[in-house]
Parts: structure tokens; C-alpha cells; sequence
């Protein structure tokens, strides 16, 4: 409405340049101000703070250190990464839609291997939700989540006590991970260090290809120059170009996983699609 | 004069690249691999749909062992399963609107059956506390989140395929390189699928 009642002034002093740029202002602002209007709101979620993050502050320092050493020697064993959350509210959002958005955000889980569990605690709410990793569907189904939040956390929470079901939800979640030994051996083999990528080491490969090719024209061109070849006349001498912004070099998505308190620890861009299961109290 | 052609021809090659790879930060790759992403999470929808289809003998078996009075949301629940599974999906499918929402409206029957059939097995405390029945509630319960989540995913990549070959300099690219590029058809919920009563299978 301001803004058709803004253009419309502005049309009639059109004559003149100001005018014109004072109406272009106004459409640009009117533009921009639709663009900022969120098409529809997140929930705002908590930042990661480590491998435990208390944002609704369940947990005294001593529980966390437990927790986190917990969860520390079971990304050693078989680097499944699995977090801990607890959230002061779930903003109107039902724990799957807000599970889902806080686990894709942060990521846990290595990328490629997409072996991340999340373990939401929504006390205020009455909520808890394990979080699958894409690949760690098939051994943490479904089924065994259920069981898990109904028989080891769940009877603890309706008594008050959230350390407690937390410690013993992670210790089940441990013990189904790391269950079945050959296969625990199987999925931390193939966890890649970026060094023995076989991708990686075919763009390094192509990369000095590239290179070398670069510098075989630029050598051909300078010594053509240098013979005093009428082809070759002054040409601009060094054109280097360096392929870059494929983001890809650096090898793959850098997971840190390597301190054993929180400090520093964040996850490696693993995927989930929904898998695991939900509990009230 | 003999020396020119390798000077020249290289360069030529060189320059070729140089375009390729600029032509590539532009945008030139933007519409196909938008196309990719959004096939693939089309995919992930079908996937996780055929998973829920599979998950629906066992549960109907489960239920008639302890109600088989409740025989006729179990034919129910049995009937929409085989539409979904008869309905054929033509290759066109994600740019054939008719074809998504015949495929939808048989996928929401199906949803509307399996609510009204875990609503019914409320009423028998003998299924409920089953063991089996128990695992199939929680997988159920997950298949239905992640066809949620499959499905936003494939409406966020339809929409930013749809965004791209509809804008500049999307739009310039699909004129020059890729014509038949065609807006994708996405799920739309229509006001009835949304009066379907939503069951909350989380809870056991």
C-alpha cells in the first residue's frame, strides 16, 4: 500500500532523474523487504557444545564427564559417533520434526558413513527421541530404539531421574552398536582417513596433469618466442589458471572426532532420514 | 611456420577448458544436477513408501491372530495396499501431475486405512502388549516419519529444480542447452488428506 502510494508520487515527479531513482529505491525496498520475511520459521536449535550438550542443564559436571567418556570410547571402538541433547523446549514442534532439523544441522556422524545417533531429551516437553543415522538403520532398527526408550529410559525419567535414564539409554545404544564384533570391525574398516581416499588421490593426479600441461604450453610458447618463429609473436606470457572452487581438494568432509572432552568435538556432515523412535512420559 | 600449429592447437585446448570449467562455475551444470538430486530424493520417496507396503502383511497377520472380527478394516488396510502396489507409475511420472496425484491419493487411502486400523487395535489389550505387534508399531511408526521426511525432502528439491529452470539465468540455460526441461510435479496436500485423522504412532 506505501509502497503503490510511494510509486505513484514518485511517477508524478518522474520528469526529473531523482525522481526516477527515488522510485526505483522505493520498489527496491519493497522488494527487499518481502525477501527477508522467512517463508516459514525453524525451530532455533541449541549449539553444539560437544559430544553432550545440557542445554536444559539435566546434568552436573561429574554426569556429563561420565556420559561423554561414554560416548568418546565408543566413537574409539567403532567410530559410530553418538550425541547426547537435552532441550529446554521443542518450540511447538513435534520431537521428530525437531529431531530430524537438530541432527541434520549438526551433523553427526561421519559423511559418506552417515553412522551418527542423536539422543534428544526434551524434559519440559515429556519427550525423547533416538536419532538413526542413515547407515545405522539396519542394526539400530526401529524396533530395538522402542525398546530402548520404553525399558531403559522411560521407567527412569518418570521417576525424576534424567542422569540416570540418560546413562543407561547410552549404555543400551552402546551395547546394540557394538553387539555384533565382526561387524563393529567391518564398519570402523571402512571408516577412510582422507590420505588413502582413492578420490582424492585421482584429482591430486588430475590436478598435476593439469599443471604439467600448463607449463609444457607455456614452455613451448617461450622457447617458439625465443627461436623467433614469426607465428609466434608476443603473446600475454604466463597464463596459469588454477582450478579451484570445486571445494573438493580438501579431502573429505574433515571429521573431528579426536578430543576426548567436548571441547572441540563437532560431527562430519552425516545423514539421517528418520530412522529410529519416539517416546512420551 | 612448422612450429605454429603446436603452439596453437594446445592453447586452442587450453581454452576449451578455460571455458568449460567457467562455463561450469555460471550455472551450465546447475539445471541437470538439480534434476539429479531431485530424481533421487523422488526415489528415496518410492523407497521408503514400498517400505511401509511391505511392513502391512505381517501387521494384518498380526491383527487377525487376535481380532478377526475386526475383518473389515483389515480388508480395508489389504485393499488400498494393492492399489498402491497396482497403480502404474509411467516414466513421466515427476512431470506428469495427474500421474503424482493419482499416486498420492492412493498412498493417502492407504495412510487413512492403517490410521483407522491402529486406532482400532486400541480397543485389544492382548495385541497391544504382543511382542510382535510391539516391533511392528515402532517400525511402522518410523517408516511413516521417514516418508515424511522423504517427502520434504523431494518437495525442497523439486522446488529449487523448479526455481531454477523458471528464473535467470536458469531460464537462459534451458532455452540454450535444455529444452526439454520441465517443471516437476510435487505433492500437494489437499485440504481432505489433511482432515485424514493423524494417529500418533509413538505412542505406544
Amino acid at each position: 500500500m506505501a509502497g503503490a502510494l510511494i510509486a505513484a508520487r514518485c511517477w508524478i515527479s518522474c520528469s526529473s532523474v531523482r525522481g526516477f531513482v527515488r522510485l526505483l529505491l522505493a520498489f527496491w525496498s519493497i522488494a527487499f523487504a518481502a525477501f527477508f520475511v522467512p517463508a516459514h520459521a525453524d525451530p532455533v536449535y541449541p549449539e553444539l557444545a560437544g559430544r553432550v550438550t545440557d542445554d536444559a542443564g539435566l546434568l552436573t559436571l561429574k554426569e556429563k564427564a561420565d556420559i561423554e567418556k561414554d560416548l568418546a570410547s565408543l566413537e574409539e571402538t567403532s567410530t559410530d559417533q553418538l550425541a547426547v541433547v537435552t532441550v529446554k523446549s521443542l518450540q511447538g514442534y513435534s520431537i521428530e520434526d525437531y529431531g530430524i532439523g537438530l541432527a541434520r544441522k549438526w551433523g553427526i556422524g561421519q559423511k559418506g558413513k552417515d553412522n551418527g545417533i542423536l539422543l534428544i531429551v526434551a524434559p519440559n516437553d515429556h519427550k525423547v527421541r533416538i536419532e538413526v543415522g542413515r547407515r545405522l538403520e539396519p542394526f539400530m532398527t526401529d524396533t530395538m530404539s522402542a525398546l530402548i526408550i520404553q525399558n531403559a529410559i522411560l521407567p527412569k525419567f518418570r521417576r525424576g531421574d534424567y542422569a540416570d535414564g540418560i546413562k543407561d539409554g547410552v549404555r543400551d545404544i552402546k551395547a546394540v552398536l557394538l553387539g555384533d564384533a565382526d561387524e563393529v570391525k567391518q564398519r570402523a574398516a571402512g571408516a577412510r582417513s582422507p590420505e588413502n581416499d582413492p578420490t582424492a588421490m585421482i584429482h591430486l593426479v588430475i590436478f598435476f596433469l593439469i599443471v604439467a600441461f600448463i607449463v609444457w604450453v607455456n614452455y613451448r610458447n617461450a622457447q617458439a618466442m625465443r627461436s623467433g618463429v614469426p607465428g609466434a609473436r608476443r603473446r600475454p606470457g604466463g597464463i596459469v589458471f588454477i582450478p579451484g572452487g570445486s571445494g573438493d581438494w580438501g579431502g573429505s568432509g574433515g571429521w573431528s572426532g579426536g578430543g576426548d572432552s567436548g571441547g572441540g568435538w563437532s560431527g562430519g556432515g552425516g545423514d539421517f532420514g528418520g530412522g529410529g523412535a519416539s517416546g512420551g512420559w | 611456420m612448422i612450429v605454429r600449429p603446436f603452439i596453437v592447437r594446445p592453447i586452442a585446448f587450453l581454452a576449451v577448458i578455460v571455458a568449460a570449467l567457467s562455463m561450469a562455475g555460471c550455472g551450465i551444470n546447475t539445471i541437470p544436477s538439480y534434476e539429479q538430486q531431485a530424481k533421487a530424493a523422488w526415489s528415496e520417496v518410492l523407497n521408503q513408501y514400498k517400505r511401509r507396503s511391505d511392513l502391512i502383511p505381517n501387521l494384518v497377520e498380526t491383527v487377525k491372530g487376535f481380532a478377526d472380527q475386526e475383518k473389515s478394516v483389515l480388508t480395508e488396510v489389504t485393499k488400498a495396499r494393492e492399489q498402491t502396489t497396482n497403480i502404474q507409475l509411467p516414466p513421466d511420472i515427476l512431470t506428469n501431475p495427474d500421474a503424482m496425484k493419482r499416486f498420492q491419493d492412493a498412498q493417502a487411502t492407504l495412510s487413512g486405512a492403517l490410521g483407522r486400523l491402529m486406532a482400532v487395535v486400541e480397543r485389544y489389550p492382548d495385541i497391544k502388549s504382543g511382542q510382535n505387534f510391539l516391533a511392528l508399531q515402532s517400525e511402522l511408526a518410523g517408516t511413516e516419519n521417514r516418508i515424511a521426511i522423504a517427502r520434504r525432502d523431494y518437495i525442497k528439491a523439486v522446488q529449487a529444480y523448479n526455481t531454477e529452470i523458471t528464473t535467470f539465468p536458469g531460464r537462459l540455460w534451458k532455452m540454450a542447452l535444455y529444452p526439454q526441461a520441465k517443471e516437476m510435479a510435487t505433492f500437494d496436500i489437499t485440504p481432505e488428506e489433511q482432515k485424514v485423522p493423524k494417529v500418533d504412532f509413538g505412542k505406544p
